[in-house]
C-alpha cells in the first residue's frame, strides 16, 4: 500500500505569487470586476485587486485558487500553463485570421429613397454616370478574390443596388466561377430597399443563391418618417418586398436592418413589436452614424448617446420579456458583445473587434473603382474627406491597398491594446477600435475616450449586460446563453436542468 | 456476475488466453479453444488439438497431455465464446471477454503513476506490463464476435508506451468498428510526441476519458497524489485536441470535489472547450475510498445544489453532460435527465427499499460493495416520474 501525502505538500512554499495582464473597473457600489487578457472575468468585492497587486492575497483565501484558475495569478506550486492562455489569446483573435472576409460592392449611388441619416448621397434614378462601370466590376473581383480568406461574403448595395440590376449580374457571373476555381466559399447578398423587386430579379436571386437584407425601421409613422421616397410609402413597399422575398426564397434568406432616428428613440416596444408582428427573429437596436447626411441633418437625426442607451435598455428588456413569453427573438449586438464576453472564441463582426476591422476585415469598393476601408470611410469622401481612402482598383494593387500610407495611418489608431483611455480598461477584450469614428466624430483617429459616443455605448451596454448577468434571473440567463449559443427558449430549456 | 473461478492447474507453465467452448469443436477449430466439461466421465479420450481443458470434477491419474484446470468450483457461468485467462500457479480463470456484455474491458496494467485518494482500483508496483500486453493482444486475437464497445482500462495505459499503440493498432486492424474508449489520467500525453504517435495510430473510433478534479493545481494534485498531474493533465488535453482525439471529462464527485464544482464546470468551459462530453460519477466505496472515508465523504443529498449548477453552466455553455453512479432517489429530479446506467453491468446492485420503486428499471441502482454508507436520500420513488423528473399521470 502507497501512503498519502497531506494537502500542504501541494501548495507554494512560500506563499507568494505574480501577476499575469489583467485590468479591472468598478461595477457598482460594491463589487469591481477583474478581466484578463482573453476576457474572463471575475466579480470580487471593491478592493480586491488592491489586495492583489499589493501582495496581501493568501494561498488560503478563497479567491486565490479562482484568480489562479482564471490566469490573473502564478506562483511556484504550478507552472502558469501559458501555453494554455497563449492558446485562448489565439482562439479569441482568430477573426484576425484570412484577412478580408466582407466585400462591399457600391454597385450604383442612385436611389429613390431619401432617408434622413443615408450615408450615401443620393442620385436621381436615371444618372447611369453613378453606376459601377463593368471594367471596375472586374478589377474589384479579381482583388476581392485575391484576400487569403477561404470564406469570402461579397455585400451588393448602393444607393439603391436593384437599380443597377445589370451590373450586379454581370459581377455574379465573374465573381461565381472565379471563386470556384480558387475554392473559396462564396456567400452573396443584396442589400436594398426592396422599391424594384421584379419577379425576375426573385428568380435570379433563388436561383444565385443570394440573399437580400432590406431596411425596416419600425412601425409604418416611423418608417415613413425615417425613410421618405416619392409617395411617401416606403414602408408599405417594403413591406410587400419582404413577404414577397420570403415566399420566394424563403424566410431564412431575407433579413431586416433598423436604424434608430430621433422619432425612434421614443418608441422601442414599438419598433420591436413591428418585428415581431413581421415575423422576424433578429432584430439590431443600431444608433445612427454621426456621418453623411446624418451629420448635416444633425438638428433632424442627431441626439446624444445616452438617450440611445435609454432607448436600447428598454428595449432590451422588451425583447428579454417576448423571448420570456415564447416568442425568440435575438438582439443582434447583446449577442456579439455576450459573445465576447462568456465564449473563449472571438466574433466576425467588423464594426467592433481590434485590431478594427476597418480595411482588414472589410473592405468597400465604390462605384468609380476606389476602396476605402470601411462604408463609413466611403461617405466621408463623398463629404471630400479622403483620409480613408486606401486606393482603386484599376491603378492599385491589393498590396499596394494594403502598403498605402492611408492604411498604414489607420492601423496605428486599430488597437485598443494602445490606445489611450482603452489600454487599461477592462472592458478592452469585449470592445474594438473605431479610428474611423473617431476621426469623423473627433477629427482624430486615436480620439478622446472621455468624450467618444462609441466608448459611452460600449462601456454603457457593457455594464448593463454585466448587471443582467449577475441579476441571476434564470429566465434572463437562459435567454442570453441562448442566444450566445444559437438556441430558442425551448431548445436550451430542454439541454440545461428543469 | 461471476467473473473469475478456480481449481487445480496442471499441464502448462505460462497463462493460457482461451476461447471457451462447451461443446465438442470439429479438428480444425479446436486451436484456440478451452472445452469445459463438467467431468471425463463418458466422454472419448479424444482432446487433440484443443489448447486447454477445463473440468469440474477432480482429474488425477488419466494420461491427458492437452493443458487442463480440473476440481474447478463455478463451470455455470462459462459461456461459448466467452474468453478466459487460465493461471498456471494459482489455477485461477479469469473471464476476460463476453461477447454478450456491452462492458468489455482491456485490463491493460496495474500501474499508475497517480494514486487518487478515491482509487477504485489502488494501483501496484510491480511490472506487469509486458506480461498483460501479451495477453491482450492474444484477447484481441480471439475476441468474436468484436464488442461494439471496448474500454481500455488500469492501472494507467499510457505507462505501457509503445506497447499502448501496438494494441490501439491491433484494435484498428482486427475490429475497426468496435468504438474503444480508454480511461487514461493524461498525464502522459502532455509530451506532444507521445500524442501525436497514439493519434498517427489512426484508430477510426477512438476516445479517451479523462479525469479533472479541480479548476487549479492544488486542489487536483492534493486529490490525485501527485505533484505536477494538474499541469500535465491540462497540456494533454490540449495535445489531444490539437490531433482531434475524442475527449470525455470525468469527475467524481466526493467532499474534497463538491465545493468547487461550479467553479470547475466554468474553467472547463474556458480552457478546455474542446472536450465532447463531462460525465459526473458518485463515488464507489471500494479500493482507496474506505480509508479516506472521513476526507472523503459527502451524502449525495449536500452536493445537488452545486451538482445541479455546475450541469447547468456546462449545458448552457453548450457541453453534453452524463451523471453516473448516483440513484434516482438521490439525484434532483431535475438532473435525472442526464443520469445513466451504471459503467459495468456487473456493477448494478439494488437494496430492499427499491423492491417498492417505480422508476428501478431506469435507475443505475448502486455498487454491490457500496452497502456500508448509504445516503440519507434512499428511498423508493413511489410517483412515477419521466426523465426529466416530471410525474407522469396515467
Amino acid at each position: 500500500m502507497r501512503s498519502f501525502a497531506s494537502v500542504t505538500d501541494f501548495r507554494s512554499t512560500d506563499g507568494s505569487y505574480r501577476l499575469l495582464p489583467f485590468r479591472f473597473h468598478r461595477l457598482d457600489k460594491q463589487n469591481e470586476i477583474l478581466v484578463n487578457e482573453c476576457g474572463e472575468f471575475v466579480v470580487a468585492p471593491i478592493g480586491t485587486t488592491e489586495t492583489i497587486v499589493r501582495r496581501r492575497l493568501l494561498p488560503t483565501d478563497n479567491i486565490y485558487p479562482t484568480l489562479k484558475a482564471k490566469h490573473f495569478i502564478y506562483d511556484d506550486y504550478s507552472s502558469a500553463l501559458l501555453d494554455v492562455l497563449a492558446s485562448k489569446y489565439r482562439t479569441k483573435f482568430d477573426f484576425i485570421h484570412g484577412s478580408t472576409k466582407l466585400h462591399i460592392f457600391v454597385v450604383t449611388l442612385r436611389c429613390d429613397h431619401s432617408c434622413h441619416y443615408c450615408q450615401v448621397s443620393r442620385q436621381t434614378v436615371n444618372k447611369g454616370e453613378f453606376d459601377m462601370p463593368y471594367e471596375v466590376a472586374e478589377a474589384a473581383v479579381n482583388m476581392m478574390l485575391q484576400t487569403p480568406s477561404p470564406q469570402v461574403t461579397l455585400e451588393l448595395q448602393g444607393g439603391e443596388p436593384l437599380l443597377a440590376f445589370d451590373t450586379i449580374k454581370y459581377i455574379v457571373s465573374i465573381a461565381k466561377p472565379k471563386a470556384a476555381r480558387l475554392g473559396k466559399e462564396l456567400d452573396i447578398v443584396i442589400t436594398s430597399n426592396l422599391a424594384f423587386l421584379t419577379d425576375e430579379i426573385l428568380e435570379y436571386c433563388k436561383a444565385e443563391e443570394i440573399k437580400l437584407s432590406s431596411s425596416l425601421d419600425g412601425p409604418e409613422f416611423i418608417h415613413n418618417a425615417n425613410r421618405p421616397r416619392p409617395g411617401g410609402d416606403s414602408y408599405r413597399v417594403a413591406i410587400e418586398g419582404i413577404r414577397r422575398a420570403r415566399r420566394a426564397l424563403g424566410a431564412n434568406r431575407v433579413a431586416a436592418l433598423m436604424t434608430t432616428t430621433q422619432l425612434s428613440l421614443q418608441h422601442p416596444k414599438e419598433i420591436i413589436d413591428e418585428y415581431v408582428r413581421q415575423s422576424f427573429h433578429t432584430i439590431f437596436l443600431r444608433p445612427i452614424s454621426p456621418y453623411g447626411f446624418a451629420v448635416k441633418s444633425n438638428h433632424r437625426t442627431g441626439y446624444e448617446m445616452d438617450a440611445f442607451l435609454e432607448f436600447y435598455r428598454t428595449g432590451l428588456n422588451h425583447i428579454i420579456d417576448l423571448n420570456r413569453k415564447g416568442y425568440s427573438l435575438t438582439e443582434i449586438y447583446t449577442k456579439i458583445l455576450l459573445q465576447k464576453m462568456l465564449m473563449p472564441e472571438g466574433t466576425g463582426y467588423v464594426d467592433l473587434q481590434s485590431p478594427s476591422g476597418a480595411g482588414w476585415n472589410v473592405l468597400v469598393y465604390n462605384y468609380d473603382g476606389d476602396v476605402y476601408a470601411t462604408d463609413e470611410a466611403r461617405m466621408l469622401a463623398e463629404m471630400q474627406d479622403h483620409t480613408f481612402k486606401l486606393g482603386n482598383v484599376l491603378k492599385h494593387s491589393r498590396a499596394q491597398i494594403f502598403t498605402s500610407p492611408e492604411f498604414v495611418n489607420l492601423l496605428q489608431a486599430a488597437c485598443n491594446q494602445s490606445l489611450p483611455g482603452c489600454s487599461d480598461c477592462a472592458f478592452q477584450p469585449y470592445c474594438g477600435a473605431d479610428p474611423v469614428y473617431h476621426h469623423a466624430t473627433q477629427g482624430d483617429m486615436i480620439g478622446h475616450r472621455a468624450t467618444s459616443g462609441f466608448c459611452k455605448r460600449n462601456m454603457k451596454v457593457i455594464e448593463h449586460l454585466f448587471s443582467l448577468l449577475q441579476a441571476g434571473d434564470p429566465d434572463t440567463q437562459d435567454i442570453l446563453w441562448g442566444w450566445v449559443t444559437d438556441r430558442n427558449l425551448t431548445e436550451i430549456r430542454a439541454d440545461i436542468p428543469q | 456476475m461471476r467473473l473469475h473461478t478456480a481449481g487445480t492447474a496442471r499441464g502448462f507453465r505460462k497463462p493460457l488466453v482461451v476461447r471457451v467452448t462447451t461443446e465438442q469443436l470439429p479438428n480444425s477449430e479446436r486451436k484456440h479453444a478451452a472445452l469445459v466439461l463438467s467431468s471425463l466421465e463418458g466422454v472419448p479420450n479424444d482432446f487433440r488439438g484443443y489448447a486447454a481443458l477445463i473440468i469440474q470434477s477432480k482429474v488425477d491419474g488419466q494420461s491427458i497431455s492437452t493443458p487442463l484446470i480440473h476440481s474447478v468450483r463455478d463451470i455455470d457461468h462459462l459461456s461459448s465464446g466467452h474468453v478466459v485467462v487460465m493461471e498456471p500457479l494459482n489455477g485461477f480463470i479469469r473471464t476476460l471477454y463476453r461477447p454478450e456484455s456491452q462492458h468489455n474491458t482491456l485490463f491493460v496494467t496495474e500501474r499508475c503513476n497517480s494514486n487518487c485518494l478515491m482509487c477504485s482500483q489502488p494501483p501496484t508496483d510491480k511490472d506487469d506490463i509486458a506480461a498483460l500486453s501479451e495477453r491482450n493482444l492474444k484477447l484481441i486475437d480471439l475476441m468474436s464476435p468484436a464488442p461494439e464497445y471496448l474500454c481500455i482500462t488500469g492501472g494507467e495505459p499510457t505507462l505501457l508506451g509503445d506497447r499502448l499503440l501496438a494494441i490501439l493498432g491491433k484494435l484498428r486492424d482486427v475490429m475497426p468498428c468496435t468504438y474503444v474508449h480508454m480511461l487514461t489520467n493524461g498525464r502522459r500525453f502532455a509530451w506532444a510526441d507521445f500524442t501525436s504517435d497514439l493519434a498517427g495510430v489512426r484508430h477510426p473510433n477512438f476516445s479517451v476519458g479523462i479525469p479533472l478534479y479541480a479548476d487549479h493545481a492544488t486542489l487536483h494534485d492534493y486529490i490525485v497524489q501527485a505533484r505536477g498531474a494538474f499541469d500535465q493533465t491540462i497540456l494533454g488535453l490540449h495535445q489531444l485536441a490539437r490531433q482531434g482525439v475524442e475527449i470525455e471529462i470525468r469527475i467524481v464527485l466526493h467532499a474534497l470535489t463538491a465545493p468547487r464544482l461550479v467553479l470547475l464546470a466554468e474553467y472547463i468551459c474556458r480552457n478546455v472547450t474542446f472536450v465532447d462530453h463531462v460525465s459526473f460519477m458518485g463515488m464507489e466505496h471500494i479500493g482507496y475510498v474506505p480509508r479516506n472515508m472521513s476526507e472523503l465523504w459527502i451524502d449525495p443529498v449536500d452536493y445537488q445544489e452545486q451538482l445541479e449548477k455546475s450541469v447547468a453552466f456546462l449545458t448552457r455553455f453548450g457541453i453534453n453532460v452524463r451523471i453516473y453512479n448516483l440513484q434516482l432517489c438521490v439525484l434532483k429530479p431535475s438532473l435525472w435527465k442526464y443520469s445513466k446506467q451504471a459503467i459495468s453491468d456487473w456493477k448494478n446492485a439494488y437494496g430492499e427499499v427499491c423492491e417498492d420503486c417505480t422508476v428501478r428499471d431506469r435507475c443505475g441502482g448502486f455498487f454491490q460493495w457500496s452497502t456500508k454508507q448509504r445516503s440519507r436520500g434512499f428511498h423508493a420513488i413511489p410517483i412515477k416520474r419521466d426523465l426529466n423528473g416530471m410525474e407522469l399521470t396515467h
